[in-house]
């Protein structure tokens, strides 16, 4: 039986961290994450796991750990936000290329600057590129579901790729909701034990680990990885149906809000995706045929399929939460538009920057959205492709 | 998977890479010619050299082979000719081999 409990989002990661008791957890605090190892060195001091639990100097040192840890044979995991997931990026790379399945918490917050801790996807959108998996959740219990995946989805012998699983800083790692938490049996059950073919500790057969890739090598090894990146989309998808069998909860690269028989449509990620039903809703209510799509799955990107469920819509607008400083939009526009591109009929695309380092998203702010793309699907002007909403402005 | 280092070289497609490019076997250096790196080249004077051996630990890369508390001639194979076994002989019994330098 579930049990229901209120949770924040970085109680609820630190509960399934608890569940799955890992081997080796190397910590070093940033907010808004810090909480996460916070409830964790409670359950080491109460006995509650038996986990090595490493106080680092730095998150360039805790990633180390835990790629050190990895090798060696063991489940490692940590958690940081900002400039601390920035100060892995060396490591993060080590971590894809060597193909440590290593599990790192984020909880997402804008980087400098002006330096500021509230969210945006800055940090995790400028490390899209580092070869991890990474899985959003738009509230705590998809945070937490999302949690229980990804060990699983990781340490897959067809995957072998670090992953992240993020959530939105203070939305939704500080913000308390009422949850389904697993029981600890069933939760182990699921998740299982880590059993690499290979590693460090296994004194019958040596192993080295990241060596030098010279030009004859170095571009096999990329495609390599590539192809596991790609192994990905089918595993995150069987693990997510063995999910919904054991705890019957429904997970797939994205959701599809009333969108069926939409029209005008949003891309988006994360908590911002529950304002902006909110808004689909209402103009339901009018007659509006409007839908969402939320994005859960961002590394590997879900293109083919994004491409399916948008293809019939007149207007969509991409809602990027970072502003990437290409001037000609975010990277989930990037993303979205290279989906589309080959599409006999595409929807037309504009792209929105909002919600940077904590602004605000509302209700009324979706709308605002969605009545720009009536105009634009009734035949009107495009107008700006990319915009941002939510500023100041003379 | 645990395939031998040398069966992995530059001619196999990337599906045969082990997975992370990793190595199951200890040792593999002795398979990489590495002494090709080598622009210049120690060359050891048999009858200067009092076998004080205190060249061999200094090497960087073990290409000074000692046997029975004796060194013998260089592994060319791995010497890359960093020199510091000249630099360390005490008995000017490492010299650069001539027209290299």
């Amino acid at each position: 039986m579930s049990i229901r409990d209120r949770l924040s989002g970085n109680e609820a990661i630190a509960t399934a961290m608890r569940q799955i008791n890992p081997d080796v957890f190397a910590m070093f605090p940033i907010t808004p994450s810090t909480e996460i190892p916070q409830y964790f060195a409670q359950y080491v001091a109460d006995g509650k796991v038996d986990t090595e639990f490493i106080c680092v100097e730095s998150e360039h040192s805790s990633l180390s750990a835990c790629l050190g840890a990895e090798a060696a044979g063991a489940r490692a995991v940590t958690a940081t936000s900002s400039a601390g997931l920035s100060y892995m990026n060396e490591v993060l790379y080590v971590a894809g290329s060597s193909r440590l399945p290593v599990v790192l918490a984020v909880a997402c917050r804008a980087l400098t600057g002006p330096i500021n801790i509230n969210h945006d996807y800055s940090d995790s959108m400028a490390e899209r590129d580092s070869g991890f998996i990474q899985i959003y959740g738009e509230n705590n219990q998809e945070v937490y579901d999302n949690y229980l995946m990804a060990h699983r989805i990781a340490e897959h012998p067809d995957v072998r790729l670090p992953l992240m699983v993020c959530e939105d800083g203070f939305i939704t790692s500080h913000a308390i909701e009422n949850i389904e938490i697993e029981e600890d049996d069933k939760v182990k059950a699921f998740v299982g034990e880590y059993k690499p073919e290979n590693y460090l500790l296994k004194s019958e057969n040596p192993l080295a680990v990241g060596p030098y890739g010279v030009s004859g090598y170095y571009m096999e090894a990329r495609v390599a990885q590539a192809q596991a990146m790609k192994n990905a989309k089918k595993v995150i998808l069987d693990v997510a149906a063995d999910f919904e069998k054991t705890f019957g909860r429904k997970y797939g690269f994205f959701e599809e809000y009333r969108m069926e028989d939409a029209e005008i449509a949003m891309v988006i990620m994360g908590s911002s995706a529950g304002t902006a039903k909110a808004a689909v809703d209402q103009l339901r209510k009018n007659g509006v045929k409007a839908g969402l799509v939320k994005i859960r799955v961002f590394r590997p990107f879900p293109g083919e399929e994004l491409a399916k469920a948008i293809a019939h819509c007149k207007a969509v607008a991409v809602m990027d939460k970072s502003e990437g400083f290409s001037a000609c939009g975010g990277p989930l526009f990037a993303e979205t538009s290279g989906a589309i591109i080959n599409l006999e009929q595409r929807p037309k695309m504009i792209d929105i920057v909002f919600g940077l380092g904590g602004r605000d998203f509302t209700v009324a702010a979706a709308l605002s959205v969605y009545d720009r793309l009536e105009k634009i699907a009734a035949g009107g002007e495009i107008g700006e492709v990319y915009t941002h909403m939510g500023q100041r402005e003379r | 998977m645990s395939k031998k280092a040398a069966e992995i070289n530059e001619q196999i497609p990337w599906q045969d890479l082990t997975t992370g490019c990793e190595i199951y076997e200890p040792g593999t250096s002795r398979l990489t010619k590495t002494g090709e790196w080598r622009s210049r080249t120690p060359v050891w004077v048999e009858d200067k050299c009092k076998q004080c051996v205190l060249c061999a630990p200094f090497c960087p890369d073990a290409s000074i082979p000692v046997k029975d508390g004796k060194r013998a001639d260089f592994d060319y194979d791995h010497c890359k000719g960093c020199g510091i076994c000249i630099k360390a002989c005490p008995f000017d019994a490492i010299v650069w081999k001539e027209d290299e330098a």
